[in-house]
C-alpha cells in the first residue's frame, strides 16, 4: 500500500465502516435463522454511532483520492448531522416493523447504504464524485421508497420516485459533461480557477443549471418538488422520515460545496437561480400545505418550504449564508425527526392514522404528546423563543446582509402564511372536541420525541456554542 | 443586595411557579385547587418582589438601571436587562394585574385548569421580559413568544368565535412582527450591534431611517391597535376568557406604545417627525372613529375595546407630539388606561359570571341589588371618560396639551373624542346599572363576592389615588421623558439645519 493511499483511506474511515458495516449485517441478516430485523437494526444503528464517533474525534483533514474527496470541518458537521438524521429514523423503525408487519432486515441496510453514499456526498470535490456518491444514495433511496412492496401506494411512491429521480440524474450528468467540455475539467477547484476571470460561457450556464437541477430535485425544492407529497404519503412513516432527514441534508451539503468551491467565479449566475428556487419554495410550501388533511402529505409541503427558507441562506452568498444554512440543517432535522417520531406514534387500536383531523382534542387524552408536538409547530413556524425561530434568524440576517431585500421579505411574508396550518393543528389538538386517544408512545420514540421537543425549547439557552460549530464549519468556504 | 440580578428575578419568578404546578394533576378539586393557589402565590411574590425594582430605582438618573448582561449568543447577541423610566412603571403594572387576572379566573375556568394557569404564568414572564429587555433580539424573542401562551388561551377558553379570534389576533400580530425583524437585521448590518442602549445613541442614515421607521411602524400599529389595523383586537376581546382581556388590554397593547417610545422615536427620530402628521391624522381618525362605533355596539366586552382603541388614540399621539408634556401623558394615559380597562373587563366579568351574556340589552338596573358594583363600576366609568379626579383625566389632558403644542387642529379634533367617550360610557352604564330591574333573570343576582372585591377595590383605589396625586409616577418617568425628547429635538433640528444648508 503507498503511502497515499492509506493516508488516503485513513480520511476516508468512517465511510469504510459504514461500508463494510453493511455487508457484514447483510450476512448476518441473510443467515440468522429467525426474524433479525430488530438485531440488524440495532447494530447499524451502533455502527453508524461509530462512524459519527470517529468523525466527532478524529483529527484528520485533508484531500484524498488525487483531490477528488475532501474532508474538512464542513464536512465534518454535514456527515455527523447526516449520520444523527439517519441513525434515528432507525431506531424510530423498531416498534413501527413490528406493528405493521414491515420487519424486513433488508431496510436498515439499505439505509446504511444509502447513508454511504450521503457521506461521500457530502466531501464530493470533483464530478465523478459527486455524481458516483449522488447515485449510490439515491438506488438506495428508490428501493426503500418502494420497501413496502406489498403496499399500492408504497410501489406508486417508489416508482414515481425512482422514474423523476432517473430523469433529474440524466439532467445533472448532461450538465457536468457540458461543465467539463467548456472547463476542460471534472475537478472543483481547477473549475473555479478556470472559470475566474474568463468570459461567461453560455455552455457553462447551462450545465451550471441542469445539475443544480438534479440537486435541487433531491432536496425537494420547488419547481422540483412533485414528487415529494406522493412519497411522503406513500411510503412507511420511518422511511419518510428517513427521506425528509437525511437526503436533504447531505445534498444540501453538495450543493453548497458545489457552488461555493466549483462556480464561486460564476455566483452572479447561481444566486439568481436559487433566489428563484428559494422564492418558489417558500411560497408553494405556504400556500400548498394549507389544503392538505393528511399530515404527512403537510410535513412534505413543510419541507418544501423549509428547503426554500435554507436556501436564502444560500443565496446571499457569503459566510453568515452559510452558516445560516448549516444552522437551518441542523434545527430542521431536529424538528422534523421529533414530528414524525410524534406521526408514527399516531395509532389507536385499529391501528396507525395519518389526517389530522385525528388529532381533535389531543390536549384532552394524550396532554403530553400534543404539548410537545405544539411546541415543535411553533418551532415549525418559526415562533422564538424556540428554535425554529432562530434557524430563520440566520438565514435571513445573511439575505439582509447581501441586500436581498426582496426575498428576505417575500420570505418573512409566507412564514406568516406558513403560520396559519401549523396553527391549524394546534387549534385541533387544543381548541377540538377530543375523538378518542392513541396508545402509549412506545419507548423509543417517546425518547426522540422528547429530545427533540427539548432541543427546540432549550435552543436559546445552548445556541451559543451550536453557533460557533456552526461558524467553524461556514468558515470552510471562505 | 445591589448585585441581585432584581430584573431577571421578577422576570423569570413566574416559571418556578410554572415548574411548581406541573408536579401536580389537575384530575381531582384537590389539585385544581392547589393549582390555583400556588398560581396566585407566585403572582402574588412576584408582585412584591417586582415593588423592590420601584423602590431601587433612582428616579434622577435618565439612563438604564439594575443592568444585567451576559454573552448569550453569537453576533454579539446579550442577555441584557435593565429598565429606565420609561419601562419600569409597565414592569410594576404587568406583576399587580397578574394576581387580579388569577383571581379573575378562580371559578369561571373550570376546564384544564392546569394548562390555563402555566399558560398566564409564561405569559408573565415573556410581558415583564418586553419591558426589561436591552437587546433587539431578546425584546423581540419576549415580544413575539407571548402570541404562543395568548393564542391558546383565547383559543381554548375563549367564548363561541374563539378559534377565529386566535386565529386573527396571532397571524395579524405576527404578520406586523417579521417586518420588525427584518428591520432589525438591517439596523444590525448598519450599526454592527443588537444592543438597545448603543443602538440608542446611534445615528442612522435618514433614508434607511424611513424604512425602519415603517416596519417598526407596522408592528407596533398592529399592537397598539391603531386604525385601521385595530380589528383584531375587537374580536380577541369579546372571545377571550376575563383574565384574557385584562391581559390583552393591560399590558399586550402597552408594549406597542412602549415600543413606539423605545425604538421608534429615539432611533429613528428623523423618521418619527416626517411622519408625525400621519401618526396624527391616524389617531385623530382612531379618536373619533372608533368612539363612534363603540356607541353602536350592543356587547359590552366590544364596547370597551373600541373604547381602547380610542384611549390608544391619545397615547399614539402625545408620543409623537415629541415634548415632555405629550410624553409624560402618553405614558401615564397607558398606566391608567392599564388599570381602568382591565377594571372595565372584570366589571364585565363579574356579571358575565352571573348571567353569562354580554349582551347590554340583557341588564337593566343593577344598582337595586347590587349597590357596592355599581359604584364600582361607576368609579371606573368615569375613570374611563376622563372625569378629573380620576386617573383618566390627566392622561388625557397631557396629551391634548402636548398635542396642542405641536399642532392645534390635532388636538381640537381630538378634544371631541372627550365628549364621545362621555357618550358611549355613560350610556353603557346607564342600561346596564340604572333604570328599574324589570328582568326576572337579573332578581337573584348578588352583590360583589369577597374574591370579586379584592379583585375590584384595589383598583378603585389606585384609579382615584392617581387621579388626586399623580406625582409618583411622573418622578419617576421625568427624567427619562426629559432626556428621550431633548435627544431627539435635538436630532430632528440638526437634520433640519443640515437639509437648509
Amino acid at each position: 500500500m503507498t503511502p497515499e493511499l492509506s493516508a488516503s483511506l485513513a480520511l476516508l474511515t468512517p465511510e469504510l465502516i459504514l461500508a463494510v458495516g453493511a455487508m457484514v449485517l447483510l450476512m448476518i441478516g441473510v443467515y440468522s435463522t429467525s426474524r433479525s430485523s430488530t438485531l440488524v437494526t440495532t447494530l447499524a444503528v451502533l455502527v453508524m454511532a461509530a462512524a459519527a464517533a470517529w468523525l466527532l474525534f478524529s483529527v484528520g483533514e485533508g484531500k484524498a483520492f488525487g483531490n477528488s474527496f475532501v474532508v474538512d470541518p464542513f464536512a465534518r458537521f454535514m456527515k455527523v448531522l447526516t449520520l444523527v438524521g439517519a441513525a434515528v429514523t432507525l431506531v424510530m423503525s423498531v416498534g413501527f416493523a413490528k406493528a405493521e408487519k414491515f420487519d424486513s432486515f433488508e431496510y436498515p441496510i439499505l439505509v446504511m447504504l444509502s447513508s454511504t453514499g450521503m457521506l461521500l456526498m457530502a466531501s464530493a470535490n470533483d464530478m465523478i464524485a459527486l455524481y458516483l456518491s449522488f447515485e449510490l444514495q439515491s438506488l438506495a433511496l428508490y428501493i426503500v421508497a418502494a420497501i413496502n412492496r406489498d403496499s399500492l401506494r408504497s410501489s406508486e411512491a417508489g416508482l414515481k420516485y425512482f422514474v423523476l429521480g432517473a430523469l433529474g440524474t440524466g439532467m445533472m450528468l448532461y450538465g457536468i459533461s457540458l461543465v467539463y467540455g467548456y472547463t476542460g475539467s471534472i475537478d472543483f477547484n481547477v473549475i473555479a480557477s478556470t472559470l475566474t476571470g474568463a468570459e461567461r460561457q453560455v455552455g457553462v450556464l447551462f450545465g451550471l443549471v441542469f445539475i443544480l437541477a438534479g440537486l435541487v430535485f433531491k432536496i425537494s425544492a420547488a419547481p422540483f418538488h412533485m414528487w415529494t407529497p406522493d412519497v411522503y404519503e406513500g411510503a412507511p412513516t420511518p422511511v419518510t422520515a428517513f427521506f425528509a432527514v437525511a437526503p436533504k441534508v447531505a445534498t444540501m451539503a453538495l450543493i453548497l460545496r458545489l457552488v461555493m468551491e466549483a462556480f464561486q467565479p460564476s455566483a452572479g449566475d447561481w444566486q439568481q437561480i436559487i433566489v428563484f428556487v428559494s422564492i418558489a419554495s417558500m411560497a408553494l410550501g405556504s400556500f400548498a400545505a394549507i389544503g392538505q388533511r393528511n399530515f404527512k402529505r403537510l410535513m412534505a409541503y413543510s419541507s418544501i418550504g423549509h428547503m426554500g427558507f435554507a436556501l436564502v441562506g444560500l443565496a446571499s452568498n457569503s459566510e453568515a449564508g452559510v452558516r445560516g444554512v448549516i444552522i437551518y440543517m441542523l434545527i430542521y432535522v431536529a424538528m422534523t425527526l421529533g414530528t414524525f417520531a410524534f406521526i408514527i406514534a399516531m395509532r389507536r387500536k385499529e391501528g396507525q392514522v395519518e389526517t389530522i383531523g385525528d388529532l381533535a382534542g389531543l390536549s384532552n387524552t394524550n396532554p403530553v404528546m400534543a404539548t410537545i408536538l405544539t411546541i415543535l409547530l411553533f418551532s415549525l413556524a418559526g415562533i422564538p423563543p424556540l428554535a425554529g425561530f432562530w434557524a430563520k434568524w440566520y438565514v435571513f440576517l445573511a439575505a439582509i446582509n447581501a441586500e436581498l431585500y426582496a426575498l428576505a421579505v417575500i420570505g418573512v411574508l409566507s412564514s406568516v402564511v406558513a403560520a396559519f396550518y401549523y396553527l391549524r393543528i394546534i387549534k385541533i389538538m387544543w381548541f377540538d372536541e377530543p375523538v378518542g386517544g392513541f396508545e402509549p408512545m412506545p419507548v423509543e420514540l417517546r425518547v426522540v420525541l422528547g429530545a427533540s421537543g427539548a432541543f427546540v425549547l432549550f435552543y436559546v439557552l445552548i445556541g451559543g456554542p451550536i453557533g460557533t460549530y456552526a461558524q467553524a464549519a461556514a468558515k470552510t468556504f471562505f | 443586595m445591589t448585585d441581585w440580578p432584581i430584573l431577571s428575578t421578577v422576570t423569570f419568578l413566574p416559571l418556578v411557579g410554572v415548574l411548581l404546578i406541573l408536579l401536580i394533576g389537575d384530575d381531582n378539586e384537590n389539585g385544581r385547587r392547589n393549582i390555583r393557589s400556588i398560581t396566585l402565590l407566585t403572582t402574588v411574590v412576584t408582585f412584591v418582589v417586582s415593588l423592590f425594582v420601584w423602590i431601587g430605582f433612582d428616579n434622577s438618573q435618565a439612563g438604564f438601571q439594575m443592568v444585567e448582561k451576559h454573552e448569550w449568543l453569537d453576533s454579539g447577541i446579550s442577555y441584557h436587562m435593565g429598565v429606565d423610566g420609561i419601562s419600569m412603571l409597565f414592569v410594576i403594572l404587568t406583576t399587580f394585574l397578574m394576581p387580579l387576572c388569577i383571581l379573575a379566573s378562580w371559578e369561571s375556568i373550570q376546564k384544564s385548569v392546569k394548562a390555563y394557569m402555566i399558560a398566564f404564568l409564561l405569559l408573565e414572564t415573556l410581558m415583564i421580559g418586553v419591558f426589561c429587555a436591552l437587546d433587539i433580539v431578546l425584546f423581540y424573542v419576549f415580544f413575539e413568544a407571548g402570541l404562543i401562551p395568548m393564542f391558546i388561551i383565547i383559543g381554548v377558553w375563549g367564548g363561541k368565535r374563539r378559534v377565529y379570534a386566535s386565529f386573527k389576533f396571532f397571524l395579524y400580530t405576527l404578520l406586523g412582527s417579521v417586518l420588525m425583524l427584518l428591520a432589525m437585521m438591517a439596523m444590525f448590518w448598519q450599526s454592527g450591534t443588537t444592543d438597545i442602549p448603543t443602538l440608542l445613541t446611534h445615528a442612522f442614515p435618514a433614508s434607511m431611517q424611513t424604512w425602519l421607521w415603517l416596519a417598526f411602524f407596522a408592528s407596533f400599529a398592529v399592537k397598539m391597535p391603531m386604525w385601521p389595523v385595530h380589528t383584531w383586537l375587537p374580536d380577541a376581546h369579546v372571545e377571550a376568557p376575563t383574565a384574557g382581556s385584562v391581559i390583552l388590554a393591560g399590558i399586550l397593547l402597552k408594549m406597542g406604545g412602549y415600543g413606539f417610545l423605545r425604538f421608534s422615536l429615539p432611533m429613528f427620530p428623523i423618521a418619527s417627525d416626517m411622519f408625525a402628521p400621519m401618526v396624527f391624522a391616524l389617531s385623530v381618525v382612531a379618536i373619533i372613529y372608533t368612539s363612534l362605533v363603540a356607541l353602536m355596539q350592543e356587547d359590552m366586552k366590544k364596547l370597551i375595546a373600541y373604547s381602547s382603541v380610542a384611549h390608544m388614540g391619545y397615547v399614539t399621539m402625545g408620543i409623537f407630539a415629541v415634548n415632555a408634556e405629550g410624553i409624560q401623558g402618553a405614558i401615564f394615559q397607558m398606566l391608567s388606561h392599564g388599570l381602568v380597562s382591565s377594571a372595565l373587563f372584570l366589571c364585565v366579568g363579574v356579571i358575565y359570571d352571573r348571567l353569562h351574556t354580554r349582551e347590554i340589552d340583557a341588564y337593566g338596573g343593577l344598582v337595586n341589588n347590587m349597590p357596592k358594583y355599581a359604584v364600582a363600576f361607576l368609579i371606573f366609568t368615569m375613570a374611563n371618560v376622563g372625569l378629573p379626579g380620576t386617573s383618566g383625566f390627566v392622561g388625557e389632558f397631557l396629551t391634548l396639551l402636548g398635542a396642542f403644542k405641536a399642532n392645534t387642529w390635532v388636538a381640537f379634533f381630538a378634544t371631541t373624542g372627550v365628549i364621545l367617550s362621555a357618550a358611549y360610557a355613560l350610556w353603557l352604564y346607564r342600561r346596564v346599572v340604572f333604570g328599574t330591574l324589570t328582568k326576572d333573570s337579573l332578581k337573584g343576582m348578588l352583590d360583589l363576592s369577597g374574591r370579586e372585591k379584592a379583585i375590584l377595590y384595589p383598583l378603585v383605589v389606585l384609579t382615584i389615588f392617581f387621579g388626586v396625586y399623580p406625582a409618583p409616577v411622573f418622578d419617576a418617568t421625568a427624567q427619562s421623558v426629559k432626556a428621550l425628547v431633548t435627544n431627539v429635538t435635538a436630532s430632528i433640528n440638526a437634520a433640519q439645519t443640515a437639509a437648509a444648508n
